[in-house]
């Protein structure tokens, strides 16, 4: 099972991305550069991981967005390679177009760091499976631009297709519908504020984002 | 030839930070302030013969977010 992990300047968790995901899938991902144009032949799985990229430069997420690997990412993402975006990942996939929405500044204005409960609304997508629909899960949070906008129309449809992936049980940055991560149409990209990456081992404090990853490599090595 | 880009939010995007800077305002004893919404400046210093639609693609493609944004163009001289 190849994985990679997309680094951008200012990509602050693209380690805790590798180490869950090489705790997990038992293989050390590639990391990759923004500047590479290509991703490597055989990828099975993508994380964009969290942090600052570009100083989040005129909007979060959107110079990112532009760079090179990222015209490979929506490639193999259309391809149907599962693409995991946490935060800073998911500011990229929205701003890149493979998620609608868009992250906006925290309601409160104020950058929050915590561990936050989410409700799990989708069970059947390859990252959501190990988890049962209406479960609690404990998840950290560390963002100052976590505040979900679409247009009504856009959250009617992501509801009416089951799109949203997780839910805020308390809201804690204003987004809209207490959305916390988005699916795509077809399943394979996630987009989350909250850091599963950081939930995976006792010591984080709880494992509640384990799931998450173990579901992902389970699912793919029985397709 | 310069051109400005006027990037700000939709109507009905909520802006938390216009609204914490009326709330300073207020606080400061500015009466009278009914909204306040921010928005970004670009300037653009363009070569002759850049249209204008060359700069919309621009503001399609990276000035601005047109799920949350408008954007409009101006001739700065």
């Amino acid at each position: 099972m190849n994985t990679a992990v997309v680094t951008f300047p200012g990509s602050n968790c693209d380690r805790d991305m590798m180490v869950a995901i090489a705790e997990v899938f038992g293989k050390q991902p590639v990391q990759v550069w923004h500047r590479d144009t290509a991703l490597p032949d055989r990828v099975d799985f993508i994380a964009l991981p969290g942090g600052f990229s570009y100083g989040d430069y005129l909007r979060s997420g959107a110079m990112a967005a532009n760079s090179p690997i990222m015209q490979s990412v929506k490639r193999r993402a259309e391809r149907g390679v599962p693409v995991l975006g946490v935060c800073n990942g998911f500011q990229v996939l929205t701003e890149a177009g493979l998620l609608p929405g868009a992250l906006m500044r925290n309601a409160s204005q104020n950058f929050i760091c915590r561990t936050v409960a989410l409700k799990v609304e989708n069970d059947r997508s390859l990252f959501t499976s190990g988890y049962a629909a209406g479960q609690t899960i404990d998840i950290p949070v560390a963002h100052h631009d976590g505040n979900y906008f679409a247009d009504d129309e856009t959250l009617d449809m992501l509801e009416g297709e089951g799109r949203v992936a997780f839910r805020y049980v308390e809201n804690c940055n204003g987004s809209q519908r207490d959305i916390a991560g988005v699916l795509n149409a077809e399943g394979n990209v996630l987009g989350m504020m909250p850091h599963p990456e950081r939930a995976v081992e006792q010591a984080h404090g709880g494992t509640d984002g384990l799931a998450l990853f173990e579901n992902a490599i389970k699912t793919l090595v029985s397709a | 030839m310069k051109k400005r880009v006027f990037v700000t939010l939709k109507p009905g995007v909520l802006d938390p930070q216009g609204r914490t800077v009326h709330h300073a305002l207020d606080g400061l004893g500015f009466d009278g302030v009914e909204d306040v919404r921010i928005g970004r400046l670009v300037e653009l210093e363009l070569a002759d013969g850049v249209s204008d639609e060359k700069v919309a693609e621009m503001c399609e493609k990276l000035l601005a977010n047109t799920v949350i944004e408008n954007y409009r163009i101006e001739d700065a001289g």
